[in-house]
Order: structure tokens, then C-alpha cells, then sequence
């Protein structure tokens, strides 16, 4: 179920590059040690073959976050932070890693990288980058992007996007990738010679084929209504988690007052002195103690928040597929007309409204040497019609069928890892009732010692 | 120290006015309170069996008995002329006997001595022309003798209320009061009388009257008993007896001049009061306040849960294998949005109500201290006139001599009434934050309990997905 099939996507592939096999030493990745338990589908260990690129374990890691400064295409100053991409290979034998490569890139390459796979795989669900600006914010983050806790949370999306492109089983084997792990200098300029922006469908055209499509496939259809209601969902979930968060802030915050208080009232009272002091620095625990549970709750909504930019890899696919679909109805379509025309002229009934056949009118009958050119002339393009109808057709099918089997490997992935972030989400609850409970026994037992 | 407080306390408040009534008074007082639920009258109570029930109540007069020996010391200092004090009281100023102290050795913590129970409910709006205003329902129930009945129902409206503190500080001036809830609050409120407010008054006002009651010496102060029993009418002619209004407005004058001499020859142990009470006074409206904001905040947690819990329902909606899970989260962020409400409404109860009435007391403990060093400045001023004007030495001395028989009772019935009221405070603060604390273990416990369910049937059937172990019993 990991392994997608090779050859008939190969043709598929546009090759400038021949990113399969030309390079020594063949490497199959994995899913590095950094990535969860639980993610340890490793693609077809074992069925190697000289196409593949990894023939040793690897392992990723995005592990240091830097700010620079450098200039950037305009000639002006700009800062920005860097993120060091550390890639180790792991030897069968004794499970010792060895650092292979390690270079530094920043946010804008990870981009260029995510844009150049989304336009060579359209029929592949691309994992999404972390998010660009700081969203979702509640009041104590800060929406700056230079802010430590957001560059953090960034690091760690980016080598979640790395893990992910790597455990994939198409993707990687591509050899941009590679080399944006492994070749630190021109890989800008490679992966623009590759021309892919270029290749990219435009907007506009997509917006087109979207309202035109007579009939797209239904799954498909399907689909992009479910990554809608996805994105809303998530977004509703994670605007609410958000406040949710804020006002937990403000309950436990607000109770660190009643330590100071207590503290200050004990001086005064004899009896109740003690119990008030002891009973105060149990307040102050308990509201020192909201920081560590809402920051880890921002990691279970990072989890969320990656699915809700896979909303958007999903919509892309069904993008796709739209507008292949629109492509080969207007193929068909042409083509009809074509022989309708051409049937016409042999017959020599008129029942399409023509230019010719206006000009004819107006202007004479034209010989029937002329008439037979043209018939001619249409028959070769009904002919060429008819082929490129055939391989548009083979196409399409064959990016619904391998799109589909990536779909169906996603909404597994998905599942199963939503399934484990809910259930994380549990346990943190758990933890923070535990702490809760710990706390206010502690602080009962001072007042009742009172 | 509670017995003494209380028979000091009695004590201090001031004898009758002819001693033979007094005596018969004492006499029936004695039976009609020491005796077991049936009351001079003879008749039972009726829903008020709790207190002293038959058998006991003979060993607990001899209990009674002994203890008030000692106390006996403690009575001779008021043996002086009390008329000095403005009395209203009805209560016994030289007990002939050790049954009558039973009824002033009563405290909130002895439930069984209680004879007089008091609720207060049945807000009523009731509009005139002139304006709008609610009456509350007042039920006291009561075993004593001196209450012509067993039980009463009266209407009274919150100047009535106002009226009976007044009359009470009058007549005790250095004891101190119960507060009053707020005339009304100003922060936040829409309409005068939303129904949170008037059920925040009526439990305030219902305090009030108990913890009168359950004061050794206020409890048998004549005006409690009038406005306890007295109808509406009643009430009214009762009201304009007493000094008028110039004589009340003169004696304010006199007392703010007065109140900053006696600040400064006050005795050390008022000044340590007065340091306690500047301090408390502080604190516990700070308390009051950060209560009031967990409140809010509270309340503003629980309001984004309950949007927070649906949107999980919403999204199993779209989904299959996720389903069962959204469901689950959905409903135990909702019981845990159950169990917020639940410690919000523990917290509205048990806690801020205490603190509020407690930032009053400091507001009427800091009156207390005024009037102590008003009594104590007419003392010194007195005595400065003798300094300097040799005229008049013998009225003046005379002055002086009962002028210092005030200032000693004062200050002995403030001190009882100090230690009672600290010792008070401190069981009521504890008790507060203890029930506090227990809802808040509460409300973790339930949450903890929810979301571990949840855990464990996921677990579950997350083992019986791979099928390789049995699933667990959770």
C-alpha cells in the first residue's frame, strides 16, 4: 500500500532532469528518529532496486533556528531566520548514525521546494509547510514571526514537512529533493532550470475548468467538499481553542494574586498566620503551572493545524483533475465539431452555421477541387484528434487512478494521526486535572489547618 | 474564652430599668429558656424540635452551671451606673441567677442552644406612585418567653433594615454589628432590582439578621424583637419614638470632633486593633476582589467551552474512522463544561459571599474604633477642662468618675466582642476557602474521571482494530 507504482508514472513525469536512477548509490530513507513512534511506515524496506535513491537508512533533522541578516533582491537589509537541515545516514549494522550533510536554508526555500513538487506530483496529496505568519494567536503569543517560541514551533514544522516528503513514497525519490538536502549552494538556480514555473497551470485556467467541468469524476467531487468542510472545521476549532486558552490563562493567573495577599494578611494573624503563608504558595504553583499545559497544547494544535493546510494539497489534486477532465471535454468536444464539419462538406448538407459556408453563399460555391482539400485537411485533424483524444483519456485515467491510491494512503495517514493527536490532546487534560488535583489538596489541607 | 465573652458581653450591655420587673423577667426568662422545647407557653415549637430536646437539656444546665462560676468575677466590674449608656436592651444587667446566663452563652458554633431561627425570602416588588421597592419575608421561630408567640411573619423592606442597625449601634456603640449588604451596588448593575441582586441581598439580609440573633447581647435587644414581631404599622409608631433627628445630627457633630483626640491617648491594645484592622481591611478587599475576578473569568472559560465542545460534533459529522473519537472529546469537554458550572456556583456561594460580608465588617470595625476613641475623647476632654478650669472641680470630677465607668465598659465590651468576632472570622474565612478547595478537587476529579473513560474506550478499541491482544478491561 506504500509503495506507489513506478513505471506508468514515469511517464507522467515530465524529466528535464532524470531525477530516477542516474546516481551512485541508491539510499532509501526513512522515517527519521525525530518523527513519532507511530509514523514508522518506512516505504518498502527491502525492495530496492537501482531506481531508488536511498540505499541506507537516513535520518533528518531540522535542528537549529538562526537569525540573519543579509541583503536581499532588491539590495536592501532585511533579517530573517535560517534553519540548519542536518541529514544522517544510519548504518545497518550497528544502528550509529553518521552525519552526512548538513547545510543551512530558510523559510522562502522551503517554499520554492513545495511549489516545484506540487507542480512535477499534482497527482500527489504534498504535504503542507508550516504556517508563514503566526495565526490563531491567543493573547499571550506573540504573532511576531521573530518571536523564539514561533521560530521554535516553525522549526519543528519544517522538519515535520521534511519527515513527511521523505516517508513518502513517490516523493522521495525525486531528486530536487536530494539535492535540497544535500547541496547548499545553486540549488536556487537548479530548481529554475528546471523551468517549473513554467509547467505550472495557471490560475486562471483552473478557475475556468473548475466552473466548466461537465463531468468530473464524483469521488473527486466528493473530496473537494470534504477538504472544504475540513478547513472550516479546523479553522472554527482552532479560532475557539484559542480563546479557550486565554480565559484557562485568566482563571489560573488570577489566583496567583491570592498568594501574594495571603502572604501579606499572615503577618498580622497569629493562628491563621501559618496556614495562610503555606496555603498562598500553593496558589502561586498553581498559577505558575498554566504555562507548561497551554504549551503543549500548542503543539497539539500545530498537529491540527497541518491537516488544515492539507485541506489545501487536497483541493490542489482535485484542481487537477478538474482541469484534466475540462482539457479532454474540449478535446472530445473539438473533435466532434471537427467531424461533424467534415461530414457536412461530403454530404454537402449544411447544418452547422459555418463562416465557409456564409462566404459560400454570398460569395459562390467554391470548386470541388477546393472542397476536397479541405475535407482533406479536416480528416488529418480528426485523425491527430482522435490519437491525442486516446493518450488524453490514457492520462487521465492514469492520474485518477494513481491520484486516488495517494488519496487513499493520505486519508490513512490522516486518520491515524488524528486520531493519536485527539488522544494526546486526552492525556494532557488528564494531566492537567492530576496537577489540579494535587494542587487544591495541598492547599485544602493548609486551610483546614487554619 | 467564648464564655466569658458572652457573659462579659451581657454584662456590658446594660441593666434594666427597674430591678423588681427585672427579677420576674429573670425568673420566667430562666424557665421559659432552660427547659426543653415547650417554652413558657407550653407549646412545642413545632418544626423546631433540633433544639433542646428533652433528655439533655437537664445536664446541660448543670454544665451550664458550672461553668459560669468563674464568671462570676468578670460581672462585679459593671455593677456600676449604666445609665450613661443610652440602653434600648432588654437583656439582664445582674443575672440573680446562674440559669439566666444560659441564654447569653450562646455562640454560632452551638447549634442546640440556638432558640431563635430567622429566614428571610419571598422577595415582593411593590409599586406607588412615589416609588418601587421589594419587601422581604421574615419567619422567626422561637422558644423564648419573651416573644408573646412561637412564631412570627413579618414584610419588611431594606430601610427597615437600615433603621435596626442604627438603633443598634445606639445603644451599643463599641460592640460590633453585623453588617448590612450594599444599598445598592453601582459597578455593573443595569436595573436595581435584577433578580441576582435581590437574591444576593435576601441571602445577606438573612445573615444579618442571624448572626444578630446569635449575638449574646444584641440577640435580646428590644428593637431586634420589634422588628422581628411587630406589624407594619406597629413598626412605624415604634420607629418615631427615640432622640429626634437634631439631637442625633448634634451628637454626630460632637463625635467627629471628638474622634481625633481620643486617637491619640488610645491604650496599646487599641492600637494593635487598629493596625489589625487597617491591615485586614486591606487585604480581604483585595480578597474580595481577586474572588470576584476568578469569578468572571470563570465564567468566561465556561461560556467559550460550551462553543468549544459542538464544533467536534460538527466535524465527526464528515468524517467515518474519526467519528467515534470527535464524538468522545465532544462529550467530555462538554461534562467538564457541566463541572465548571458547578465550581462557579460553589464558588458564588461558599466563597464570595463570606468574603464580601467580610469587607463590610472591616468597614463597621473601623466605625467601632471611631466611636471607642470618641467615648475615650469626651473622657479626655473632660479631664483637660478640670486641668485648667478650677471652677466647677466637683461636677467635673463627678463627670469625669462616670465618664471613666464609660470609657471602661467600652472598651471591655469591645475587647469581648473583638475576640469573639476574630475568633468568628477565622472559622468563617477557613471554612470558606476549605469548601473552596473542595470544590475545586471536586471539579478535577470529575474531569479527571471523564476524560480517563474517554482514554480507556479508545485504547479499547484501538486493540481490538490491530486484533493482536485481547482487548483490555479498562
Amino acid at each position: 500500500m506504500e509503495q506507489a507504482p513506478r513505471d506508468p508514472e514515469r511517464q507522467l513525469q515530465p524529466a528535464p532532469l532524470e531525477p530516477l536512477g542516474h546516481l551512485d548509490a541508491g539510499l532509501q530513507s526513512a522515517v527519521g528518529e525525530e518523527a513519532e513512534v507511530a509514523r514508522d511506515e518506512s516505504p518498502g524496506e527491502g525492495t530496492m532496486t537501482e531506481n531508488n535513491f536511498w540505499l541506507k537508512k537516513i535520518e533528518i533533522s531540522v535542528s537549529e533556528a538562526e537569525k540573519r541578516t543579509g541583503r536581499n533582491a532588491m539590495n536592501m537589509q532585511e533579517t530573517y531566520t535560517a534553519y540548519l537541515i542536518e541529514t544522517r545516514s544510519v548504518e545497518h549494522t550497528d544502528g550509529q548514525s553518521v552525519l552526512t550533510d548538513s547545510l543551512w536554508r530558510r523559510y522562502s526555500e522551503f517554499e520554492l521546494l513545495r511549489n516545484y513538487l506540487l507542480v512535477y506530483y499534482p497527482h500527489i496529496v504534498v504535504p503542507p509547510l508550516p504556517e508563514k505568519r503566526a495565526e490563531f494567536v491567543w493573547h499571550k503569543l506573540s504573532a511576531d514571526n521573530m518571536d523564539p517560541d514561533f521560530v521554535e514551533r516553525r522549526r519543528i514544522g519544517l522538519e515535520n514537512f521534511l519527515l513527511r516528503v521523505a516517508s513518502h513514497p513517490i516523493l522521495c525519490r525525486d531528486k530536487i529533493f536530494y539535492l535540497f538536502l544535500t547541496q547548499e549552494g545553486n540549488w536556487k538556480e537548479t530548481v529554475n532550470e528546471t523551468g517549473f514555473q513554467l509547467k505550472a497551470d495557471s490560475r486562471l485556467k483552473a478557475l475556468n475548468a473548475t466552473f466548466r467541468v461537465k463531468n468530473p469524476d464524483k469521488r473527486f467531487t466528493e473530496l473537494k467538499h470534504y477538504s472544504d468542510e475540513l478547513q472550516s472545521v479546523i479553522s472554527h476549532l482552532l479560532r475557539v481553542r484559542a480563546r479557550v486558552a486565554d480565559r484557562l490563562y485568566g482563571v489560573y493567573k488570577v489566583h496567583g494574586n491570592y498568594g501574594r495577599v495571603f502572604s501579606e494578611w499572615s503577618a498580622i494573624e497569629k493562628e491563621m498566620g501559618d496556614g495562610l503563608q503555606s496555603a498562598g504558595h500553593h496558589m502561586d504553583v498553581y498559577a505558575s503551572s498554566i504555562d507548561d499545559i497551554l504549551e503543549d497544547e500548542e503543539h497539539y494544535a500545530d498537529q491540527l493545524k497541518e491537516y488544515l493546510f492539507y485541506a489545501e494539497a487536497l483541493r490542489a489534486v482535485c484542481r487537477k483533475h478538474e482541469l484534466m477532465q475540462y482539457d479532454l471535454e474540449m478535446a472530445a468536444q473539438d473533435l466532434a465539431s471537427k467531424k461533424q464539419q467534415c461530414e457536412e462538406l461530403a454530404t454537402g448538407t449544411v447544418r452547422m452555421f459555418s463562416l465557409k459556408g456564409m462566404t459560400t453563399k454570398l460569395f459562390g460555391q467554391e470548386t470541388p477541387e477546393q472542397r476536397e482539400a479541405r475535407v482533406k485537411v479536416l480528416e488529418e485533424q480528426i485523425n491527430e484528434g482522435e490519437q491525442q483524444l486516446k493518450s488524453k483519456n490514457l492520462e487521465g485515467r492514469e492520474f485518477v487512478k494513481n491520484a486516488w491510491a495517494d488519496i487513499e494512503r493520505f486519508k490513512e495517514q490522516k486518520n491515524h494521526d488524528l486520531k493519536e493527536a485527539l488522544i494526546s490532546y486526552a492525556v494532557m487534560q488528564i494531566s492537567m486535572c492530576k496537577k489540579g488535583i494535587q494542587v487544591w489538596t495541598n492547599a485544602k489541607e493548609c486551610f483546614s489547618k487554619m | 474564652m467564648g464564655t466569658l465573652g458572652g457573659a462579659g458581653l451581657a454584662a456590658a450591655a446594660g441593666r434594666a430599668r427597674t430591678v423588681g420587673m427585672e427579677g420576674d423577667r429573670l425568673a420566667s426568662q430562666a424557665r421559659s429558656s432552660g427547659l426543653p422545647a415547650g417554652g413558657a407557653t407550653g407549646e412545642s415549637p413545632g418544626v423546631d424540635a433540633p433544639l433542646l430536646g428533652g433528655s439533655g437539656s437537664s445536664a446541660l444546665l448543670q454544665a451550664q452551671v458550672l461553668d459560669l462560676d468563674e464568671d462570676e468575677d468578670d460581672l462585679e466590674v459593671f455593677s456600676k451606673d449604666a445609665s450613661l449608656m443610652d440602653m434600648n436592651s432588654f437583656s439582664p444587667m445582674m443575672p440573680t441567677s446562674p440559669l439566666s446566663m444560659i441564654n447569653q452563652v450562646k455562640f454560632e458554633d452551638e447549634p442546640d442552644l440556638k432558640d431563635l431561627f430567622i429566614t428571610v425570602d419571598e422577595p415582593e416588588s411593590h409599586v406607588t406612585t412615589i416609588e418601587t421597592f421589594i419587601t422581604y419575608r421574615i419567619i422567626t421561630k422561637t422558644s423564648r418567653g419573651e416573644f408573646d408567640s412561637s412564631e412570627f411573619e413579618v414584610r419588611r423592606r431594606y430601610q427597615d433594615f437600615l433603621w435596626l442597625k442604627g438603633k443598634l449601634e445606639e445603644a451599643h456603640p463599641t460592640l460590633i454589628i453585623p453588617p448590612l449588604p450594599e444599598k445598592f451596588i453601582v459597578k455593573g448593575m443595569v436595573e436595581r432590582f435584577n433578580d441576582d441582586f435581590i437574591e444576593t441581598r435576601r441571602k445577606a439580609l438573612q445573615k444579618f439578621l442571624n448572626r444578630i440573633a446569635d449575638h449574646p447581647t444584641l440577640t435580646f435587644n428590644e428593637d431586634f424583637k420589634v422588628f422581628l414581631t411587630a406589624q407594619a404599622w406597629e413598626l412605624s409608631s415604634h420607629k418615631k419614638q427615640g432622640p429626634g433627628l437634631l439631637s442625633r445630627m448634634g451628637q454626630t457633630v460632637r463625635a467627629v470632633a471628638l474622634s481625633m483626640r481620643g486617637v491619640k491617648s488610645r491604650p496599646e491594645e487599641f492600637m494593635e486593633m487598629n493596625n489589625f484592622i487597617e491591615i485586614f481591611s486591606q487585604k480581604i478587599n483585595l480578597i474580595d476582589k481577586i474572588s470576584q475576578r476568578i469569578y468572571k473569568e470563570e465564567r468566561e472559560y465556561s461560556d467559550e467551552m460550551r462553543e468549544y465542545g459542538p464544533i467536534h460534533l460538527l466535524w465527526s459529522a464528515s468524517e467515518e474512522d474519526l467519528a467515534d473519537t470527535l464524538k468522545g472529546v465532544a462529550s467530555c469537554i462538554d461534562k467538564c463544561c457541566k463541572a465548571t458550572e458547578k465550581r462557579m456556583s460553589g464558588l458564588s456561594e461558599a466563597l464570595l459571599p463570606v468574603v464580601h460580608e467580610y469587607v463590610l465588617y472591616s468597614e463597621m470595625l473601623m466605625g467601632v474604633m471611631k466611636r471607642r476613641d470618641q467615648i475615650q475623647a469626651e473622657l479626655d476632654s473632660k479631664v483637660e477642662a478640670l486641668m485648667y478650669k478650677k471652677a466647677d472641680a466637683d461636677l467635673l470630677t463627678e463627670e469625669i468618675g462616670k465618664l471613666e465607668d464609660k470609657v471602661e465598659c467600652a472598651n471591655n465590651a469591645l475587647k469581648a466582642d473583638w475576640e469573639r468576632w476574630k475568633h468568628n472570622m477565622q472559622n468563617d474565612i477557613k471554612s470558606a476557602f476549605t469548601e473552596t478547595a473542595e470544590e475545586n478537587i471536586h471539579y478535577y476529579e470529575q474531569c479527571l474521571a471523564t476524560w480517563e473513560s474517554f482514554l480507556a474506550s479508545q485504547t479499547d478499541l484501538h486493540m481490538e482494530e490491530t486484533s493482536e491482544d485481547k482487548p483490555e478491561a479498562h
